[in-house]
């Protein structure tokens, strides 16, 4: 997009012929796109064969819906995005002190975290409050627990893992096989499943250890892959697809209950009237508190020398071992670390679900926490958080959305749209922000002031 | 041994399809030095084009011959595949050109995901079953070979000697691995950088096309999500032989094939998929760059 | 070679190393060895192998033969060829920097300098766990590395910067605080690879002030560099290499004058190549003239095979391409066969010049 500031009348008339032109473009192009896949629909009749299904008008609304939306964009939105720009370039670079909710970021968001649920019972009662708490707190929670996990691998040793899922999966397992074989406590298992996750962790770390870059990613997403094959096929252990059930619930360190027929079950301890809530605000706040507890093991990692190892791994591999660090053994912690909040996450979601099956620890959603961590921008927690809010949030509401019925028709399902809006609104916000929202790094120590550093000096990593 | 022979034949052919999607893989890989995930979802694109054009050809017309149905399948799933993949690279991948390198390889997942659920979303989430469009077996000894297998061992071939040919002998192919080789240098000395790979992503949508036809033909089937785990399959395979190599690409996907194939006879069908990456983790630890990749050099 | 000096006064010892590429000789049987206390200055133009020699000491390559020893204050003696990568700095403390200058650069100076301190304070951190829950053991280690921090960055001149990131600096600092990383690391041998390359006169000066004070604290350097301005005013001893081999190795002033090394530098006009090639009659003689390392300064002629400019392409191991050394192209033993085979005549009219720096 070439910046065509120029003065007088030129300016005028060419974003609007240039608007027709690339509108005209995309029309067409949308055209090719679309004709085969939205004006035509396979669909099966009743003798089961293939017959196609005509949809010339849906197709004309897409396509003139694209050329409208093409030209609005290069005559209106384009120009006026450039204006801003250059005002802001005109304007002096006041260096405004960042807004109050700038500042206290972490601290408005913990308060607003811990009262959340406590809000939503107020607002939509105990029974109304559970999807809230459910569905978008927890769900959220266990997103943001396993991007920062997976922060730790990608964002700050800058290893690219594309089979985080895998650690996620071990963890949920463990969790699910100890506690229905052994009865075993959520208490005891949390810490089993983080070590195994990070023993595996350290078994995929030894072979990849050479690797860089793309080859790194290939073994990477193979090993989540083949941990899924095994749980799929290894039946007598993990009971194949049907996957496990019956998991226990987490109690309240074994004082409290919340299964209906224990004595010490909470309504009956409190002397209140039975709910479902009560477990899922439970969880809610225990979710919470094991993202407090990744959170702060990360920030101090970060400040010990081996978060500050991760970190110069990242920026330059060489000039690491040049200076006496075993690159191996630091890669191998980066990868143990990750894997066992990766396992915690898992042993979390067993007890949360009751249930675990391989469905959930599909490749898609290792690409959902690496976007996640991406989208957030690599190494920043509160930016992770952010786009695991926006992202899982975002696709979760699609679920909410009934009244779009009203206006398509009661065969509208927005759920069905819900990952394909999720691709593109991926793609979306790469293309808005390619260093994630947050792409300035802090500091870990600092001789006279603490100043973030700017995301252009930062590196990526090649591994 | 006939059974082993069978096992070969049956190799082949799967790694023949496996072996042209690689080729995109790699040949994206080589000139921008990017994952394109979305390229498994191309080959589906592919595919589905290919049911497409099938069903509207038998509406059309009463019966037209097997090999003229075929073509046209080829052709146009070609085109329209090409297409995508172009449009593709220009609005999700050309933006973030030199910069962050995680930003296209996220763009390409988001890409993955949206084609995939697009496609669901306006074909429906259900098996697409065809008749058999070519159903001839010759039996030489014991080892059946069917005509599909002919034909795909054969069109793959042909693809491959016309791909050699572009990207060793022509204009286009020099100028594709001086942009490999450094892309601002090419671009000082007049070469359309850009067009260049447009034309990169052109020529692996096609190649995935054809895939995808001989996919259809093969299994006779087709869902949305079909493009994922061949995709991955075939990225493997690029892997395997070494990333940014075409013969690599080639020889991955024949390997693959023929691991698969020989793993579902003589050991279990279940864990076949586990083989392929397994090999894949054992090779990459013995030559860190795949079978035909350059050893890349830590110059200090 | 001094006779009187024991053994561990030099605090590196090189004995025929080679190191090959493919068919490329990058380095043939060289041995040399670096006093304590000294700065030993490896030059040589362009590609005669000085940072493949820095790569072999510190462990980035393994050599194809020889072997490097390397002697501590304390007595403790390395075979640095059989260390691993990173055990050089750690174990032999042998520390080093860059040709091209390799920081974090998303890292802030202080950053950068607190990683080079790593394992000292991974020890102290009780390996992470009891860092993690904030004993003061810790703290305290924590504290007197960034004071060590500090004092580098003063004697580097960087630390007003101390809070900015490393890739924002100018390059002359980046270079000065390559050399404060190295420094952090408590090195007995700091290695330093071309650290004026790039540099303006006024940092030129700087620079050799900041090594004259490393060499004030004891540290031994070994320093690689093409501007004779540093080498002649900064080194005690200096190595010339060219094609990998050793063709002087004196004090700087010895070095200077010596028309081997005059050659290599300057070159020999294309005249005098043809007047000796026609009075040494046969190409094989030069030939065979390269081969046998300078009886004068070598280790001997028993030793060197493969070494120098053997006249043949050779395959480039990495690219695959063909890279061709010419016959003619060893400038010192063009010196060598004109200098056996005319006596009688004037000496080379270059050896007046002044050796020049190759490039900038
Ligand atoms: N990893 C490698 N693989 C192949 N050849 C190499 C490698 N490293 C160095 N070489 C070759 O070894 C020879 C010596 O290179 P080296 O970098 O040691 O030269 P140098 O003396 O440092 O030159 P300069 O003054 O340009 O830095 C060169 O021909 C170079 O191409
Ligand atoms: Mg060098």
């Amino acid at each position: 997009m070439a910046a065509t500031v120029s003065s007088g009348r030129d300016a005028v008339a060419t974003p609007i012929q240039r608007a027709f032109r690339e509108a005209f473009y995309a029309g067409a192009i949308s055209l090719g796109l679309f004709v085969l896949f939205i004006g035509l629909r396979t669909d099966q009749n009743i003798t089961n064969e293939l017959i196609l299904v005509q949809r010339w008008l849906l197709l004309a609304i897409v396509v003139i819906a694209v050329t409208v939306g093409r030209f609005l964009y290069v005559a209106y939105a384009v120009p006026a995005m450039e204006r801003s720009k250059a005002e802001k370039a005109a304007t002096p670079a006041v260096v405004a002190e960042p807004g109050f909710i700038k500042q206290n970021f972490n601290r408005i968001g913990l308060v607003i975290l811990l009262l959340y649920p406590i809000a939503m019972v107020l607002l939509f009662g105990f029974q109304g409050s559970l999807k809230w708490v459910d569905n978008f707190g927890i769900q959220i929670l266990i997103y943001v627990m396993l991007a920062w996990g997976l922060n730790i691998v990608v964002g700050l040793a800058g290893l690219l893992d594309l089979g985080y899922v895998a650690f996620y999966a071990v963890g949920a397992y463990a969790y699910a096989l100890l506690g229905t074989h052994f009865g075993l406590s959520f208490w005891i298992l949390l810490p089993a499943a983080g070590c195994m996750a990070a023993f595996w962790g350290v078994m995929l770390g030894f072979p990849v250890l050479r690797l860089r870059g793309d080859y790194l990613a290939i073994v990477t997403l193979a090993f989540g892959e083949i941990i899924r094959l095994v749980l799929i096929n290894w039946r007598e252990v993990t009971n194949g697809s049907a996957g496990i059930s019956g998991i226990p619930k987490v109690s309240f360190f074994g004082l409290i209950s919340f299964n209906v027929s224990d004595p010490n079950y909470i309504a009956k301890v409190l002397h209140i009237a039975q709910s479902g809530a009560y477990y899922k605000i439970f969880l809610y706040y225990l979710a919470l508190g094991l993202c407090l507890l990744t959170a702060f093991v990360t920030i101090r990692l970060r400040r010990l020398p081996v978060g500050r190892a991760w970190e110069a791994l990242r920026e330059d591999e060489i000039a690491c071992r040049s200076l006496g660090i075993n690159t191996t053994t630091t890669k191998l912690t980066a990868f143990a670390t990750g894997a066992m909040f990766g396992g915690f996450a898992g042993s979390f979601f067993a007890a949360r679900q009751g249930f675990v099956s391989p469905e959930s620890f599909v490749f898609l959603e290792s690409a959902i926490i690496l976007a996640i961590v991406v989208l957030g921008g690599m190494g920043s927690l509160g930016g992770i958080a952010v786009a695991a809010l926006v992202m899982i949030g975002g696709t979760e509401i699609l679920r909410e959305l009934d009244f779009l019925k009203a206006v398509f028709g009661p065969d509208f399902t927005p759920e069905l749209y819900r990952m394909l809006l999720f691709g593109m609104a991926m793609v979306i916000v790469m293309l808005w922000k390619p260093r994630g929202f947050v792409g300035s790094r802090e500091p870990t120590a600092f001789l006279k002031e603490r100043r973030a550093v700017s995301a252009s000096f930062t590196k990526e990593g090649h591994g | 041994m006939q059974y082993f022979v069978q096992q070969l034949i049956n190799g082949l052919t799967l790694g023949s399809i496996y072996g042209l999607i690689a080729i995109g893989y790699t040949m994206v890989y080589g000139i921008i030095g990017m994952i394109n995930f979305a390229h498994g979802d191309i080959f589906m694109v592919g595919a589905f084009t290919a049911l497409i054009v099938f069903l509207i050809l038998g509406a059309l017309f009463y019966s037209v011959p097997i090999v003229v149905a075929l073509l046209i399948m080829m052709i146009v799933a070609m085109l329209l595949t090409s297409l995508y993949n172009w449009t593709i690279e220009k609005v999700a991948y050309r933006p973030l050109r030199g910069s962050f390198r995680l930003a296209p390889l996220i763009t390409a997942i988001g890409m993955s995901i949206a084609l995939s659920n697009f496609v669901q979303v306006t074909q429906g989430p259900r098996n697409k079953p065809i008749p058999p469009l070519v159903s001839q077996v010759y039996t030489f000894d014991g080892i059946s070979i069917s005509l599909k297998q002919i034909i795909i061992v054969i069109v793959t071939i042909t693809l491959l000697a016309i791909f050699w040919y572009l990207v060793n002998r022509t204009a286009l192919g020099r100028a594709q691995r001086a942009c490999e080789q450094d892309r601002k240098m090419a671009a000082l000395l007049g070469i359309d950088v850009d067009r260049t790979i447009s034309i990169t992503f052109i020529m692996g949508a096609a190649l995935a096309a054809v895939a995808g036809t001989l996919f259809l033909m093969y299994y006779g089937v087709v869902v949305f999500s079909d493009g994922f785990v061949p995709g991955v399959k075939a990225f493997t395979a690029a892997v395997l032989g070494g990333i940014g190599s075409l013969p690599g690409a080639v020889l991955g996907g024949l390997l693959i094939g023929f691991i698969e194939s020989m793993w579902s006879a003589y050991f279990s069908i279940d864990y076949k998929d586990v083989a392929a990456f397994s090999i894949l983790a054992i090779v990459l630890i013995f030559l860190p760059s795949g079978i035909l990749g350059r050893p890349e050099v830590e110059k200090v | 070679m001094n006779a009187q000096a024991s053994m561990s006064d030099f605090i590196l010892q090189v004995e025929h190393l080679s190191m090959k590429f493919g068919g490329l000789v990058a380095i043939g049987d060289l041995s040399f060895q670096a006093k304590r206390g000294e700065i030993t200055a490896l030059i040589g133009p362009n590609g005669a192998g000085k940072t493949t020699v820095f790569n072999c000491i510190t462990g980035f390559y393994k050599p194809t033969e020889g072997m490097i020893t390397l002697n501590k204050r304390d007595g403790s003696t390395f075979l640095l060829e059989r260390l691993p990568n990173h055990e050089i700095p750690a174990r032999a403390n042998v520390a080093r920097t860059f040709q091209n200058i390799r920081l974090f650069s998303g890292m802030t100076l202080l950053e950068n300098l607190l990683v080079a301190q790593h394992n000292k304070l991974m020890k102290a951190s009780g390996y992470t766990f009891l860092g993690l829950f904030g004993f003061p053991s810790y703290r305290q280690a924590s504290a007197e590395s960034i004071e060590l921090a500090r004092h580098w960055l003063e004697k580097a001149d960087l630390v007003d910067r101390a809070d900015d990131p490393a890739g924002d600096l100018p390059y002359g600092a980046q270079r000065r605080l390559e050399i404060a990383r190295a420094m952090c690391t408590g090195p007995e041998l700091l290695c330093l690879d071309e650290p004026a390359a790039g540099l303006n006169p006024k940092e030129s000066a700087a620079l050799n002030e900041l090594l004259m004070g490393i060499k004030g604290t004891g540290t031994s350097i070994l320093l690689i560099e093409h501007d004779m301005s540093v080498v002649m005013q900064i080194s005690d001893h200096v190595v010339v290499l060219e094609y990998g081999r050793k063709i002087s190795d004196g004090n700087p002033a010895s070095v200077r004058t010596d028309p081997r090394v005059i050659a290599a530098y300057l070159g020999v006009d294309d005249e005098e190549v043809q007047e000796v090639l026609t009075e040494v009659g046969d190409e094989d003689v030069i030939e065979q003239l390269d081969t046998g390392p300078d009886a004068a300064h070598g280790p001997g002629n028993s030793a060197s095979m493969m070494a120098g400019p053997v006249s043949d392409s050779v395959e480039h191991a990495n690219e695959g391409e063909r890279v061709t050394v010419s016959k003619g192209a060893s400038k010192a033993a063009q010196v060598d066969a004109r200098a056996n085979s005319t006596k009688s005549k004037p000496a080379p009219k270059s050896s007046t010049a002044k050796p020049r720096g190759g490039r900038k």
